[in-house]
């Protein structure tokens, strides 16, 4: 017992303290109503704020990208896909040091300085809590080998996969199908925000450009229950993206692949063309590069290499490169000088290897030094005779040149379905009044009759007026899609066909360009030999790149490379039922038929042997099935 | 031990019923008070299982806590009140030995040194934590002897008796665990009769002194209370564990979204969920009308705690079970109002509900303390 205190009042002690006990429970009652209230007003009177903030913040709608539509060749085989694709990115709140971190993945796999300092950039803006912020994209499969063995050292490195386009013969076909890239500042401001909400990546040329509409699909949403970290617990309503419409192209693989390879080593153009439907069978431009680059960023070093490299692998030739056709044009100026009266098909001249025109000094010279005597039109069609076509362009003169060839599909654009198509150049007198404001002279009108001066055409532009040739005047317009989602594309409107006073003169004039091939003195008789149960009806070009003085010669072996002629072929095959009709361009690559005409032989060869396997190949709706 | 009361004695020749209360009064245990404890506790484990993501492994380590809390209880209960005043001062200077032995080698947590190593065991504890008990039993001692209610001179004592462990308690820093302590010292203080002028001096002074700790703060500190002021100021960052709670709370409405149901506690965006906001958890799965429930079971508690100090037969056994009753209810109150933003986050946790051990020791021998105060008393003509 503890010692008794003295003035101690007990009774006195009780009492208050029995007050103060009284007052302590009173407050505790006041208290807890307190917190009562304050639990009525977040329960009941907030309840439908907080309800939403609690759905918003674990329900979500989500975009969903839809798949992008395949591309495929006339037969199926796959020039475009969608292949999953793997990026590295680090969440902050489950790492514990960011720099540290950053610097081991670094050892573990190669990171530009510039993907760092993007990574800090979009760190450092705000977002959701455990937001997984990429460091790196596509990484190969050594990289996420690397990455996933070391990943219990790297918390909060995380591996990620989505769909990316892929091209599988990226470089055959990085002129013809294009490529996509991530949508830029500019792209985003004229694209419907709804469709593209999950797209990353957008047509940016080629066949990817001009058919984004139909390739893309339409977006998905889904309604997603999310946890704090981000991850997706649950999926509560689900509206499926449709995938994009698949693309089948009139292009014939095999015959493309050949075209690369005949160009191997060469920069220049090959375009063939199916005459009956204007499809596209090869489009090729070389050098290619590897549009699989562009997919996902290019990095500078690499993409400043392919700018600024002299044989403009980015350039699309066949499409906006603007050449002087030279002599491939001489059976349509031929054709026009009969049908125009210029000249008969029984007409001669005495050619003595030059032209001379009256009160001008100027000698236009042949090809021929010392020139080919008697020549009549066949003659000059299958020996290229360029005096025969001085005169006849000096008796059309210029503005009937234009008129004739028109039509043909020169001077302007073919309406391919392809983006930023060049329209090549035909002169005339109003064009050069309007665009030099000067008047036209007689000696440019002798040149234009040989393909050269002003005269400008691309390969695609060739090798369409070849095609018309070959239809004896019936009109088609190039194009590269033939089907799309499995329906084929109705055939486009095009200009009246070529309708001549003597359609026997088509005959006549497809005759002469057989013989260029066919015939002992033939430009082309080089590619003749062996062929495999065919015929080719064709013209050889070779055309100035430097101006020769009057009293020059043009010797190849003394000129630089890139001062060399360009060597040309058009042609169509076979003569009498034309499958295919055919242009090719080697820049600097000197004589037509010893240069263009042999790329020409390689890729018909190619193609008729692929028609022979497409009899036993089930074609065209072989990717329906998908 | 002055051996067992009359009331003992005559119970056991009579009826089953109150022979098995006055077994447990043999144990010195105090059935209503263990009848609230016991259902505080599961309602505590049925809302932890659902908080800690159904964790069976979780809910086991609990369970020993919570025996152990029991066990501690017990033995509380058994020490006559008697022993507690005899050892009172002595405990009192161990405790800040203690305290200040952990101001120089204290192990630190989390920048705060709060631990002190048992040399050779490997045992941490908190020597602040023990200082909960201590502060009320050491001015319930100072008190008791001095005729009451106190005047200046006492009070000025006891406040110095209250702010030294306080200030040291401050100095790990762990402000809030010194800012209850305080306000155990104070309740004992309150209960004794300290004059309402004294009440108000004391008031007064508390608002320059909190300019004060203001100054002493720590950054976190700061934020803290800046956050609390304004949880819109940072909703990712630092406001985010009180705006997630509001919502948990919010969006429960009158009946909850269902035991396992709350959404906000199980994708993880309430953080301590199973410690310090558990309440949420309550709240958002069993709405208004659970809260309502856990509030009356710890009223519950409280009034039987405030019967046994009004009840007690000393002074130093009156004012220790009062400091006690009612510090628990700070503890519930401070936690309930920190969770639904009407105080700042201070990190305590919900009494015999949150996760956790050290806590749940320490206020299982306060209930044993209570126990034994009300089970040891003499039949005595007042």
């Amino acid at each position: 017992m503890p010692k008794p205190i003295t003035l101690k009042d007990h009774y006195r002690e009780t009492r208050v303290f029995a007050r103060r006990a009284a007052f302590s429970v009173v407050m505790v009652i006041l208290l807890i109503l307190a917190l009562i209230a304050r639990m009525v007003y977040l329960q009941v009177l907030q309840y439908e704020k907080y309800s939403t903030l609690s759905d918003e913040n674990r329900v979500s709608v989500e975009p969903v990208a839809p798949t992008r539509g395949l591309i495929v060749d006339r037969n199926g085989h796959l020039l475009a896909d969608n292949r999953p694709s793997y990026s590295v990115s680090i969440t902050r709140e489950l790492c514990p040091d960011i720099d540290a971190t950053l610097e081991q993945l670094a050892q573990l796999v190669e990171i530009s300085p510039g993907r760092i300092e993007d990574f800090y950039r979009r760190l450092g803006q705000r977002r959701r809590p455990f937001t997984p912020v990429a460091v790196k994209f596509k990484l190969s499969e050594e990289e996420i080998a690397v990455i996933a063995v070391n990943q219990h050292l790297l918390p909060g490195v995380s591996l990620n996969a989505s769909l990316v386009r892929h091209y599988p013969h990226a470089k055959a076909l990085s002129h013809a199908v294009g490529y996509v890239g991530r949508i830029n500042q500019r792209e985003l401001q004229r694209l419907d925000a709804t469709r593209y909400s999950a797209t990353e990546h957008i047509g940016k040329t080629g066949v990817e450009a001009a058919y984004e509409e139909q390739l893309h699909g339409q977006v998905g949403f889904q309604t997603i229950e999310t946890d704090a970290r981000g991850r997706i617990t649950e999926v509560l309503e689900r509206t499926h993206p449709a995938p994009g419409e698949n693309l089948q192209l009139f292009m014939d693989l095999p015959t493309q692949l050949a075209a690369v390879k005949a160009l191997e080593g060469r920069r220049g153009a090959v375009v063939a063309i199916e005459p009956d439907t204007g499809g596209v069978l090869a489009f090729v431009s070389v050098p290619g590069f590897n549009s699989n680059l562009f997919v996902t960023g290019i990095d500078h070093p690499t993409y400043n290499a392919l700018q600024g490299s002299r044989a403009r692998p980015l350039f699309n030739r066949a499409l906006q490169g603007r050449y002087p056709p030279g002599s491939t044009i001489k059976p349509i100026v031929g054709l026009g000088a009969v049908e125009t009266g210029a000249t008969t098909w029984d007409y001669s001249i005495y050619d003595p290897g030059f032209y001379k025109l009256e009160n001008d000094d100027r000698f236009y010279r042949d090809w021929k030094k010392w020139g080919h005597g008697v020549v009549d039109l066949h003659t000059a069609i299958v020996q290229s005779c360029d005096t025969y076509f001085y005169e006849m362009a000096h008796k059309m003169g210029v503005d009937t040149i234009h008129d004739f060839m028109q039509p043909f599909g020169f001077g302007q654009r073919t309406g391919i379905d392809l983006p930023n198509e060049s329209s090549g150049l035909l002169p005339s007198r109003a064009w050069k009044q309007a665009a030099r404001g000067m008047p036209w002279f007689p000696g440019e009108t002798l040149i234009t009759g040989i393909g050269q001066g002003y005269m400008l055409a691309t390969p695609l532009q060739l090798a369409l007026s070849t095609a018309i040739l070959a239809n004896k005047g019936q009109v088609v317009q190039p194009r590269m899609v033939k089907a799309v989602g499995g329906r084929a594309l109705a055939t486009p409107q095009t200009g009246p066909d070529i309708a001549l006073q003597d359609p026997a003169n088509w005959d006549r004039v497809i005759q002469s360009m057989r013989d260029v091939v066919h015939s002992a003195k033939g430009t082309a008789r080089g590619i003749s030999k062996n062929l495999p149960g065919y015929d080719i009806a064709g013209k050889t070009g070779t055309a100035q790149v430097l101006g020769i003085a009057q009293d020059e010669e043009y010797d190849e072996e003394a000129i630089d490379e890139w001062h060399r002629d360009h060597a040309l072929f058009v042609g169509f095959a076979p003569v009498d039922q034309p499958r295919i009709a055919i242009a090719v361009l080697v820049e600097n690559g000197g004589g037509g038929g010893s240069t263009a005409a042999p790329v020409a032989r390689q890729v018909l060869d190619a193609y008729f042997q692929s028609l022979k396997e497409d009899a036993r190949v089930p074609t065209t709706q072989a990717i329906e099935a998908e | 031990m002055s051996g067992y009361d009359y009331q003992h004695q005559l119970g056991s020749r009579h009826s089953p019923v109150t022979r098995r209360i006055s077994l447990l009064q043999a144990i010195h245990l105090d059935a209503p008070l263990l009848g609230g404890l016991l259902v505080l506790v599961c309602v505590g484990l049925f809302v932890l299982y659902s908080a800690s993501s159904q964790s069976m492994d979780t809910l086991m380590r609990q369970m020993v806590r919570i025996v152990a809390g029991f066990a501690a209880m017990m033995v509380m209960a058994f020490i006559s009140p008697h022993t507690y005043k005899r050892w009172t001062p002595w405990l009192f200077g161990i405790g800040l030995l203690l305290l200040v032995g952990v101001l120089f080698s204290g192990a630190e947590a989390k920048g705060a040194q709060r631990w002190l190593a048992i040399p050779g065991t490997g045992v941490r504890f908190q020597p602040s934590e023990v200082m909960k008990l201590i502060v009320p039993m050491m001015l319930a001692w100072y008190l008791a002897e001095r005729a009451l209610p106190p005047g200046w001179r006492p009070v000025l004592l006891a406040t110095i008796l209250i702010m030294v462990p306080t200030l040291l308690i401050a100095r790990q820093p762990d402000l809030g665990t010194a800012l209850l302590i305080a306000s155990s010292g104070f309740i004992v203080l309150f209960l004794s009769g300290l004059s309402w002028k004294y009440i108000a001096g004391l008031m007064a002074a508390a608002i320059p002194a909190g300019g004060g700790v203001w100054m002493v703060m720590h950054d976190y500190q700061r934020q803290r209370v800046l956050t609390f002021l304004d949880p819109e100021r940072d909703r990712w960052g630092a406001g985010w564990n009180i705006t997630q709670s509001k919502t948990a709370i919010g969006s429960g409405g009158w009946e909850g979204k269902g035991w396992l149901h709350g959404t906000q506690a199980h994708l993880d965006f309430l953080p301590e969920s199973s410690t310090d906001f558990i309440i949420a958890v309550l709240a958002e799965e069993f709405g208004l009308l659970g809260v309502c429930a856990l509030l009356l079971i710890y009223f519950a508690i409280v009034a039987r705690g405030m019967y046994i100090a009004v009840n007690a037969q000393d002074s130093y056994s009156r004012l220790l079970a009062g400091a006690i009753t009612l510090t628990f209810f700070v503890y519930v109150f401070v936690n309930i109002g920190m969770v639904s933003g009407v105080l700042p986050v201070v990190g305590v946790p919900l009494p015999m509900v949150s996760y956790g051990g050290t806590s749940m020791v320490t206020l299982m021998a306060g209930f044993g303390i209570l126990m034994s105060i009300h089970t040891h008393r003499k039949l005595v003509a007042t």
